[in-house]
């Protein structure tokens, strides 16, 4: 119970809300319910235009299973670390935050090193934006996803110097707890994409 | 019980700062949902001026078949320009204006959930409709329709920057009602004052509710169409280009999996302005309270299962014309529950024939005449022959202008008391109303009878001996004559803003909180959080007393908390418009202006979010 | 911010802290599952494409798309109710996610079919 006093401390500062959710955390799972429908749109661009390109290379010749499957793990682990950084910002654990948050980071980061270098590889080997629709639909996607992982790793950095300068501490945990609800949706989305796009695209 | 007028400020009034304040700096750093309200107003209301100019420049082109008063080109920039500026830049604004001022009143809150992204909200639109006129003095205006067709709108036949003005303007302001959209859903859901249970709140706050939900789950679909029409135009990809193997259907369905929600937050909100104005102006309480609700949910939700029925004679296929066609047949049900609703609460009332009755009775006899030819449109095979005719813009305008400006305008006058301390003319208010209805339909219902003969859309003018002229020239007369009772509306706002600022806070005898509160509120609107025990709380209150309630004490305001004002909301969407413009001038700052902007944009948001909100 | 009463608000807030917040051992063992849910997704790719003439190979080729979907919502589904901690929070946040959801997904089916549809009925005129 003592655990969840300190837990519960971060609600005391915040105004009364007819539901008791603070405002933030309802309106950020209100903009993630939006972005289910701007990764709708883009996914289903993508399968509408699966096997419709005219010429150029397709989904089999170019994607790449393993390098994806390594990125898939890092932003699966990197769920796990802000979710382990967040209950120590709630527990007042300053190191257990910090040292979870910079996990997480760092994961977030070689994400996103991961697609560039993908992307990089790929126009290497001949598929731009511009060579077909799969060039097209499959960049438009994975690129804005990987746009949304970067602001991610931002914000999250974000939080993490506040965490560094000693300005987190459980009354301000919903700080995190918001940045990481942004976080694990953009994870979500990957777990949509890699079997949709990676898996499927034999 | 005197009442103070607005810029005196009262004596012993707290070192807080809750003195009203003035100046142009005090509106640019406003978060006050209320001055963001007037704000909103305003601006939409010189939008739709402009609209409307657009439209008579149309309907005189149209006076006469074979006539040369606008080239082709420049008749495609008019009537693109006024469908885009009435729709984004009129209609949806005016409904924001009333969102704004009203929803944090109606369900006894001192502000919406996040005050500063309601600047950026606002601020966002204001620069977006820049953007998009910016366009005019360029001799650049869009000119592919409002809803932009593919492959129309590729660099090979739309070689110009005038399909960028459209689709990054439109990229601005999806943001903008976006941002609104999550604030007021979370300022509804969450900042009710105790004992406003939501089957509580007055249908106002419920409709735009809804609207926010709409908007929520349409603007994104839009954004990616955007998003890949602006790929397709600037950085070489073929989402929609033929011979690449990109299908132009696919705008079509992407588009109007967005506007048709689209329409329902354009009529929405109306609906919930003529449900509160009906039962006070009727001495009745509304109708069928529930079914007014749900009926409202309902046509949300069905509304994103019809939007094909806007591609009727696209060639889908049997099945899913049927489908959609059912499906919008079934969407009038709801629809035809909200008018004998509305009928109802009329019937047996005491009618008060002021202002805001007319223009609300109004909207009913016109919203019934567009929702039959809507219906005539549900029927797949008929819509074949009237789609792209002169018999959908009799449709469209009869809901959209017989529809939502006339519950608009039915709103301004019944809000304008409360907005401003003043009461709008009533003399004057009468003639505007009688002229605008009679030359409404002069406009507008020949167009149903010249669709019919045939007479297409869009196109620039016609020849003569088809039996067109007659009903054209109707048609340009009654739109004259609807510009002139603008005027006449215009000429009312002006001739009321030189009164003393004195009306009643509740000069309507209404229902509702916001009649609690001075006109205008004070800064904080209640002096203390009401507790709400029913949906009509002031009749209940004037009940429990036997007769009208006092005139609200004005306080100064101390020990009252309110947000700071702030800069940043401002900067933060001129970063945004900065963004957008650096693409519309790719070619010539590429990739750099793109950073220097998106820099500005994150530096501003950095400022805004480590700024204490007070 | 001292209040002199405690609002309704402050109540349910209060009151909805009442229940226990997972410890980090549930987290780990969370990510442990998502880690061998995505472990079998890539084997039964492995299996179905990459190693053709196998038997379970082609069984598994034939009810692919459905297996790989199961497997990733029960991916998405762990990680929604007890990383973004749905499963603790009251039904309201779940709605509004899961409303959207539905929608996005009646999207993209609604899309696919009838873009299918034109895309053949094309081809025949």
């Amino acid at each position: 119970m003592a655990h969840d006093a300190a837990l519960d401390a971060g609600h005391a500062l915040h105004p009364e809300t007819t539901t008791g959710i603070d405002n933030r955390k309802l309106a950020i799972w209100t903009f993630i319910g939006s972005e289910c429908m701007f990764f709708a749109s883009l996914i289903a661009t993508y399968l509408v235009y699966k096997g419709k390109s005219l010429s150029g290379p397709t989904p089999a010749e170019m994607l790449q299973i393993p390098l994806v499957t390594f990125g898939t793990a890092l932003l699966l682990f990197s769920s796990l670390f802000v979710v382990l950084a967040l209950n120590g910002a709630q527990r007042g654990n300053r190191r257990q935050l910090i040292i979870w948050l910079g996990m997480t980071l760092v994961c977030g980061a070689f994400f996103v090193g991961m697609q560039v270098y993908e992307f990089q590889h790929f126009v290497h080997e001949g598929l731009t934006l511009k060579t077909n629709l799969f060039g097209a639909s499959f960049y438009l996607l994975t690129g804005f996803h990987g746009t949304h992982v970067t602001i991610g790793v931002l914000w999250l950095a974000t939080v993490f110097v506040t965490a560094l300068r000693g300005k987190l501490p459980p009354e301000r945990a919903m700080n995190l707890e918001i940045a990481a609800l942004y976080w694990h949706f953009v994870d979500v989305v990957w777990i949509v994409i890699f079997p949709v796009v990676y898996l499927m695209k034999d | 019980m005197a009442t103070t007028a607005v810029g005196h400020a009262p004596t012993g009034y707290a070192p807080h700062g809750h003195a009203p304040k003035t100046g142009l700096w005090s509106w640019i750093t406003t978060v006050d949902h209320k001055r963001i309200g007037i704000l909103y107003g305003a601006t939409a209301f010189l939008f739709f001026l402009i609209g409307g100019l657009e439209a008579l420049l149309v309907r005189i082109q149209l006076m006469r078949p074979d006539n040369t008063f606008l080239s082709p080109e420049t008749y495609n920039q008019m009537f693109t320009m006024h469908g885009t500026t009435m729709i984004f830049l009129a209609v949806m604004p005016l409904s924001a204006t009333f969102f704004n001022f009203f929803i944090p009143i109606l369900i006894g809150a001192r502000d919406v959930a996040f005050p500063r992204l309601n600047a950026f909200s606002y601020w966002v639109f204001l620069l977006g409709g820049l953007f998009l006129m910016a366009s005019i003095p360029l001799g650049l205006m869009p000119d592919q329709g409002w809803f932009g067709y593919a492959n129309l709108t590729s660099n090979q036949y739309s070689p110009g920057l005038n399909v960028e003005f459209w689709n990054l303007g439109l990229q601005i302001l999806g943001i903008s009602s976006l941002a609104a959209a999550v604030n007021f859903f979370t300022t509804v859901i969450n900042m009710r004052a105790p004992g406003m249970k939501m089957l509580r709140m007055p249908i106002f706050v419920w409709m735009s509710f809804i609207t926010q939900v709409l908007l929520l789950l349409s603007f994104p679909v839009i954004t990616v169409a955007l998003i890949m029409l602006m790929f397709d135009r600037l950085f070489g990809t073929h989402f929609f280009v033929p011979a690449s193997g990109g299908d132009p259907l696919m705008w079509q369905h992407l588009f109007w999996i967005f506007g048709h929600p689209e329409v329902y937050i354009l009529i929405l909100p109306s609906f919930g302005i003529i449900s509160e104005i009906l039962p006070v102006f009727s001495r009745k309480p509304l109708f069928g309270y529930a079914a007014m609700v749900f009926s409202g949910i309902f046509i949300a939700f069905l509304g994103f299962g019809v939007w094909s029925h806007h591609m009727f004679a696209t060639g889908m296929g049997p099945i899913a014309d049927t489908f959609f066609a059912l499906g919008t047949m079934l969407i009038a049900i709801p629809t035809g529950v909200k008018i004998f609703n509305w009928i109802g609460t009329m019937a047996g009332g005491s009618l008060q024939f002021k202002t805001p009755l007319y223009f609300a009775i109004g909207f009913v006899a016109m919203f019934i005449i567009g929702g039959l030819s809507g219906v005539m449109h549900a029927v797949a095979p008929h819509d074949l022959q009237q789609t792209d005719t002169y018999f959908v813009v009799a449709h469209f305008h009869y809901v959209l202008f017989g529809g939502s400006i006339f519950a608009l305008t039915a709103g301004a006058y019944y809000w304008w008391p409360k907005m401003f301390g003043r009461m709008l003319d009533e003399g004057l208010g009468k003639v505007h109303f009688w002229l605008m209805l009679v030359s409404f339909n002069l406009t507008f219902f020949p167009m149903h009878l010249v669709g019919l003969l045939g007479m297409p859309r869009r196109t620039y003018t016609y020849p003569a001996g088809l039996g067109f002229e007659i009903y054209n020239q109707m048609e340009t007369i009654g739109a004259l004559l609807l510009g002139l009772s603008q005027l006449i509306f215009l000429y009312n706002m002006i001739k009321t803003w030189r009164k003393p600022a004195d009306a009643p806070a509740d000069p309507w005898n209404g229902a509702t909180l916001e009649w609690a509160i001075p006109s205008p509120p004070q800064e904080w609107n209640f002096n203390e959080i009401p507790v709400v025990h029913s949906r009509d709380p002031l009749w209940e209150a004037k009940r429990e007393r036997g007769g009208p309630l006092p005139e609200p004490a004005k306080v100064s305001g101390a020990g009252i908390h309110l947000p700071n004002p702030s800069f940043w909301p401002l900067m933060a969407a001129i970063g945004v418009t900065a963004i957008f413009t650096a693409l519309l001038l790719i070619e010539k700052f590429h990739a750099v202006g793109i950073i220097v902007a998106v820099a500005f944009f994150l530096f501003s948001v950095f400022k805004w979010a480590f700024e204490p909100a007070g | 911010m001292a209040h002199a009463s405690v609002t309704p608000g402050e109540m349910s807030s209060l009151a909805h802290d009442e229940h226990t917040h997972p410890g980090p051992g549930l987290y780990v063992k969370i990510g442990l599952a998502l880690f061998v849910l995505t472990a079998l997704e890539v084997g039964v790719y492995e299996v179905a494409f990459e190693h053709p003439g196998n038997a379970l190979g082609t069984a598994l080729r034939s009810v692919f798309v459905p297996v790989i979907l199961l497997l990733s919502a029960c991916k998405f589904a762990l990680v929604a109710m007890y990383y973004m901690h749905l499963k603790q929070d009251g039904k309201l946040l779940s709605g509004v996610f899961i409303f959207g959801l539905i929608l996005a997904a009646l999207i993209i089916v609604g899309l696919m079919l009838l873009m299918a549809y034109h895309h053949a009925f094309a081809r025949l005129h």
